[in-house]
Parts: structure tokens; C-alpha cells; sequence
């Protein structure tokens, strides 16, 4: 995992400064509300509904123990005693005390953290695979390029005041688990014809009011071409976004108005202006970086025992077998697993751990997996290198911390923003509703019998629950001051991403269960045999869950 | 009246801007020119020494328009229309770097003091700020940070 150099941590240091003496000049008058906002936001700092927020950036989602324990300390100390964590791998805090946000930051620096850019219309945080650096179908390990486009994106001195926000996302597997085609930039490593390894580019992809795919711009970049590139794409964007209208400001506009291939044509010509300049990467740059992200010790072992016993105990525990069926994935060592850890219980807020069960994990990942734990856009946690013959007695003491929900990637694993319970920009409340659908289908046999089938859930427009690319997608939207929700089929957020198709007038959330339910009865019927959700959706259409819903309704 | 930093200190401002092309006064004294007079009057405009020509640009306008006649401006200003307007920045590294522009790279308008030091990355040498802002604030401002991640165009200290 990457540690600061003293470079990283002077910038942290100076950071923390700065923003003091803007916080010292707002509260004397020196700075206007207007003024003083962006400013804050760069810093992670929201002034929501009930209390300030303090969004913390997780880059690349990568944790270490250390990092955890002293989230579990803020969480106690300076918070009700839990922690979030969002959609983009970050951590949000949602009731610090204003005054104390300093001390909080001073806190998250001496384990190199920091707020900075988790809000604004900045370059946000970079996310990328939880399972970077062990996944099985792994061209490329993004996690260095990741770092570097961190640094490149941090203090950026042209591109802090863009149109809006600014979001990318690294992919480095022939699956895309990064969702890189809902970002602002995506960028997926390849190799050529030639064997080469390179980045395509994907641009203009994005949810919200506008939801669209990126397109791609570039079908292979070399590497060392990275920063100058994105430099070319920030600095059309920069000066030609729009900027009269907050929801027509971001990327996908300008690359819908001028069409993809123009705005392709128009990168190049400005990157030939920069390509081989002074933000080229040099060989010794990224060598740099990648030395931080070897392989831990791994330790390999007889692999056929432990299969044997593996076996053994899943046949006498279905629990277990259950649990090894959803929630453990491959890893491309033999011997070694990569663990999810469901932070989705029925009744826990999705996303939401206590401190209590933060120092657990950090104690789990000392223990099991080389003190490092990675956090998904999906809102769960990784242990990525766990040694096969102890996934047992991993599997029985994250059962006794409740994170053994076995849920992974089925019904039940729902995405969902905190929507109006905190949100100040939510139309309606979002974790009601998923609990409620997460009450309504527990039975574990029927959510596995449903298999692969991702349900998404934001409070608003803004679409921080990502609806738009659930195979199911539910909005949250306001009418006349009454919370209604409108449902979505047929989204998909990886390789194959797709914007899912509003099924029709929106619902009352007590009709949310029922309307869920017969999405699925229509699914169970028409589906072939092996057909997940979506390949049935894609094959059938959306009339026959259209017309289930509505005419029962009726 | 806005106060003209440069070279860490407020110093008196020898330039006039002239708002708009129907402001028709006599363009040999020390004048910021709207693009557009200077389209109209180059050939003439072209005789003054770099001490008394210079021009100003608006967000939208692009810096390639003057890119060939950089070396003619003894001032170039990029106006701001709003503080949270980050187009200026990009025609500040435009003007430096591409165009190679080396006099005075002046930001006016609405700018607040926290943006000096990234407006000083981007090429820009003298920044135009209310009269309310200190000249300790605004020199904290300019030295926010001691180092970069980032190649820059900022100019020499």
C-alpha cells in the first residue's frame, strides 16, 4: 500500500493550515457564505440536514489498520459512534461538531488522511477493483496508476474550479468491477495487438439528471502518456463546459453536444501540444510507485488438503457453504482467497459500522490479510489476500461480528445512498426502503435461488445510490411534498453497463415490497434455465414486467 | 477600487482598462483594450511600444486569437467574471506556455485571495484584489503550499 513521502506529507500538512486560516477569516467576516463554500467543500466539509458532514477520502479505496483504528477513535470521540462508507469508496462522518472538525483532521493526518477534494467541482477521489492486485482475470494491476493520477489530480492548480465535479475511475481487469463507464473519465488497461499495455479511454459517462455511458475517445494510450492526456481532456472541459446551468455543467453534456468523435478530434489536437512535455511519465515515476504495491508475503500451501477439509466443513455447515458460495471470491494465488465483508445486515443502514466493529476489522485484517482492507462501491469491505485454510475461522468470527451476511451480489446486497434521513439534497428517504425490501425477501433460498441480481437505491437526482445501473433502480423522488419511488429495470454497471428503463408512474413506499416482488415473480417465470435477471431482462423486454406490475396493481 | 498585487507587494496600477469597444478614448497611454479594438486597430496598434499596449480577455475569449502578437502586450489581463470561473486559469498556462507570453499576466475581476497560489501556477504575476484584503492574507494566500505534485507554468519568484 502506498505510504507518504515527505512531499505528501508537507501538502497534507499545509493543507490542514490553510484551511484553518479560511475557516478563522469566514468566522470574522473576511469570506462570504459564497466564498467560503467551495472552499469547505474541497475539504470535505458539507453542511447537511441535521449536522455538518466530513466526507473522507479513501484513495482507491485502500485501508490500512492503522487507518481504521483511528476512524474507530474519530467515531468515538468526535462522532455518535459509527462511520460510513459511500459509493466511492470514501468514509462519511455525520454528526461532527463544526469547531472539532480541525482536530479531527489533524487526527486523520498523522495516519495520512485527509478530506481533501472528497467534494466540489474538483477531481474527486480515484476509485478502481476492490480486487486490484489478486483478481484472477487481471491484465494489469491499476493500483500504481491509480497513485499517480492521485497526485496528478490533487492541488491541481488549473483544474480546481471546473464547471462541476469531476469523477475517474481505473479498471485493470478484462471484468470491469470499477464501473468505469458511469465516470467522468474511465480509463480500462489493455493490452494492443502488439502485446503492449494501454489505457482506453472512455469519456462523458455519468448518472444524474442525464444518465449516459461514457464513450470511448481513445482505444489505446500509452501509459506514459496518461497525465498529459487527461491535462488535454480537463482543459476542453474546463473551458468549454457549461457553466450557466449546474445540471448541464458536467462532462457528458459538452461530449453529447459536440459528439464523441469531435470531441476525440478535439483532445488530440490539444494534447499534441503536451504529449511528450514536462507531464510525461518517466520509467523511474511509476517505478516508483509500483514498488508500494508488491505482493505481501504469501505464503502458499498444499492447496489439495485444504480443499478437502474447505469441503468438508461446507458440507457439514450450510451456513458456511453459503457464505463460501457468495461472499469469498478467487484469487490468483493459490492457497488464497479474497473475502467480502457484508456491511449489509437487515436493519443496518447499508455502508454504516460502528467503531466498535472498525477496530474488529482492523484486527481480522492484522490477523488474516497483511493488515489491509479495501473498500467496494458497493458499500462492503475486502480482506483481498486471505489464506484458504483459514477462511473457516475467519467465517466464524465475522459471523459473530455480523459480517457474514451471505448476500454478496444477490437481492440483498443493495446499494443506497443515505438519502432524506440525512441528505440535505434527498427528495425522499432511501434506507427505509432498503430495509424494507431486505425484510420482505430474507429468505436465503430464494435470494440465491435469484442469483446474480444487483438492486440500487438513491434518494434523488443526483444518483449517489447509482439506480440508474441496478438491474433493479429505485429513485426516490418528490411530488408535491410526498415521497414517491419510481422503479428502474434492466441497468448494469459493468462491462456490460446499461442505463435501466423506467417501468412506469412511480409508488408509495409501502407498495415498494409488493412491486419488487412481482418484478421477481415475472422473472422467475420467464426466465430460461442459467438466466440471471438481466440476460432475461435483455431477452424479453420490459413490457412483461411492466405489465405484471401495473395490472396486478391495478 | 480593487488593489494591484505584485511582487508580494500592493504597488500602484500604471494601466487603464478600457471596459468595452464603445469606451473610444485614445489608446496611447498605458491601455488594457478589449479584444475587440484591438482586432479592429492592430495594424495602427501595432507601432506602440510594449510598455503602453496592452489587452484584457474575457473568460470566453480564446488566448490563440492574440497568440501570435503576445510579444506586442506589455500587460495581458484575464478577467474574471466570477471567482468560481475556472476558465481563466486555463488561458493563464495557454498564454504562458503554448504562446510563450513573458510580460506582466494579470488576473482582474472577481477573484477571492485563496486562489493566488494556484493563479501564480498558472502563469499569472499580478492579481487585482479588493481593497478589504490585507496584504498578509493575501501573501498567506499566495504561499499556501511549498511544493507540487504537478509541472506548472509559474512564473519566476
Amino acid at each position: 500500500m502506498y505510504r507518504y513521502d515527505e512531499r505528501d506529507r508537507t501538502l497534507v500538512r499545509e493543507r490542514v493550515r490553510q484551511f484553518r486560516h479560511q475557516t478563522e477569516r469566514y468566522l470574522a467576516g473576511e469570506l462570504t457564505d459564497d466564498q467560503f463554500r467551495p472552499l469547505r467543500l474541497q475539504n470535505g466539509l458539507y453542511i447537511q440536514r441535521v449536522a455538518p458532514m466530513l466526507r473522507i477520502s479513501v484513495p482507491y479505496g485502500l485501508l490500512s489498520s492503522a487507518q481504521l483504528r483511528r476512524l474507530a477513535h474519530i467515531a468515538r470521540n468526535y462522532d455518535k459512534g459509527y462511520a460510513h462508507f459511500t459509493t466511492r469508496q470514501n468514509v462519511q462522518f455525520n454528526w461532527p461538531r463544526l469547531e472539532e472538525v480541525p482536530d479531527i483532521r489533524a487526527e486523520l493526518a498523522e495516519v495520512e488522511m485527509h478530506a481533501i477534494q472528497t467534494s466540489g467541482n474538483c477531481v474527486r477521489n480515484i476509485t478502481t477493483d476492490e480486487f486490484a492486485g489478486v483478481a484472477v482475470d487481471e491484465i494489469e494491476d491499476p493500483r500504481p496508476w491509480c497513485e499517480l493520477v492521485r497526485q496528478w489530480a490533487t492541488f491541481h492548480p488549473e483544474f480546481a474550479f471546473l464547471p462541476r465535479k469531476f469523477k475517474i475511475a481505473i479498471s485493470g481487469s478484462a471484468s470491469d468491477r470499477a464501473a468505469i463507464a458511469i465516470h467522468d473519465i474511465g480509463l480500462q488497461l489493455h493490452r494492443n495487438a502488439a502485446g503492449e499495455l494501454g489505457f482506453r479511454v472512455l469519456v462523458g459517462g455519468g448518472l444524474g439528471r442525464t444518465p449516459m455511458l461514457g464513450e470511448p475517445i481513445r482505444e489505446w494510450l500509452e501509459p506514459r502518456h496518461l497525465r498529459t492526456y487527461l491535462d488535454a481532456i480537463l482543459r476542453l472541459y474546463n473551458r468549454y463546459g457549461r457553466r450557466d446551468n449546474k445540471h448541464k455543467a458536467r462532462i457528458k453534456i459538452l461530449v453529447k453536444a459536440w459528439g464523441a468523435e469531435e470531441f476525440a478530434r478535439r483532445v488530440e489536437a490539444e494534447w499534441a501540444h503536451l504529449k511528450d512535455g514536462p507531464g510525461t511519465v518517466a520509467d523511474a515515476e511509476i517505478a516508483n510507485v509500483r514498488r508500494f504495491f508488491t505482493d505481501p508475503a504469501y505464503d502458499a500451501e498444499p492447496a489439495a488438503a485444504t480443499e478437502v477439509e474447505i469441503a468438508r466443513l461446507a458440507e457439514a455447515e450450510r451456513a458456511f457453504a453459503r457464505w463460501l458460495e457468495r461472499n469469498v471470491r478467487p484469487h490468483r494465488m493459490p492457497g488464497y482467497a479474497a473475502v467480502v465483508l457484508s456491511l449489509k445486515p437487515i436493519g443496518v443502514p447499508p455502508g454504516d459500522v460502528t467503531d466498535a466493529q472498525l477496530e474488529a476489522i482492523a484486527d481480522l485484517a492484522e490477523r488474516y490479510a497483511f493488515g489491509e482492507v479495501r473498500v467496494t462501491h458497493h458499500q462492503n469491505l475486502v480482506l483481498a489476500d486471505v489464506r484458504r485454510s483459514a477462511l473457516h475461522g475467519l467465517w466464524r468470527e465475522l459471523r459473530a461480528l455480523g459480517f457474514a451476511t451471505p448476500t454478496i451480489g444477490t437481492l440483498g446486497d443493495i446499494i443506497c445512498c443515505p438519502g432524506g434521513d440525512f441528505c440535505s439534497l434527498a427528495n425522499a428517504k432511501s434506507i427505509p426502503i432498503a430495509e424494507a425490501i431486505q425484510r420482505e425477501f430474507d429468505d436465503l433460498d430464494y435470494l440465491y435461488d435469484l442469483g446474480d441480481l444487483s438492486l440500487n437505491i438513491s434518494g434523488c437526482m443526483n444518483a449517489c445510490g447509482h439506480h440508474h445501473v441496478g438491474n433493479i433502480g429505485i429513485l426516490g423522488v418528490d411530488k408535491k411534498g410526498e415521497e414517491f419511488y419510481q422503479i428502474q429495470v434492466g441497468g448494469a454497471a459493468g462491462s456490460d453497463a446499461a442505463l435501466g428503463e423506467v417501468l412506469g408512474p412511480s409508488f408509495y413506499a409501502p407498495q415498494v415490497p409488493r412491486v419488487i416482488a412481482r418484478i421477481l415473480e415475472t422473472y422467475v417465470d420467464q426466465r430460461h434455465d442459467g438466466e440471471t435477471f438481466l440476460e432475461t431482462y435483455r431477452r424479453i423486454g420490459i413490457e412483461p414486467f411492466k405489465e405484471s406490475v401495473y395490472a396486478k396493481a391495478a | 477600487m480593487p488593489r494591484l498585487l505584485k511582487n508580494r507587494a500592493f504597488v500602484a496600477d500604471r494601466w487603464t482598462r478600457v471596459a468595452g469597444d464603445g469606451d473610444r478614448r485614445d489608446a496611447d497611454g498605458p491601455l488594457l483594450l478589449p479584444l475587440g479594438r484591438w482586432r479592429e486597430q492592430r495594424t495602427g496598434l501595432l507601432a506602440l511600444p510594449p510598455e503602453r499596449l496592452g489587452i484584457w480577455l474575457s473568460g470566453e475569449e480564446e488566448p490563440d486569437a492574440i497568440g501570435a502578437d503576445v510579444a506586442c502586450f506589455g500587460c495581458i489581463a484575464i478577467h474574471f467574471p466570477g471567482f468560481m470561473d475556472g476558465r481563466g486559469f486555463s488561458c493563464g498556462r495557454l498564454l504562458r506556455e503554448r504562446h510563450g507570453y513573458r510580460g506582466e499576466l494579470r488576473a482582474s475581476g472577481d477573484i477571492i485571495p485563496d486562489q493566488l497560489h494556484y493563479l501564480w501556477r498558472c502563469g499569472f504575476d499580478a492579481f487585482e484584489l479588493p481593497d478589504s484584503v490585507s496584504l498578509e492574507t493575501a501573501l498567506r494566500c499566495l504561499d499556501a503550499f511549498s511544493t507540487a505534485y504537478q509541472t506548472d507554468a509559474r512564473p519566476a519568484a
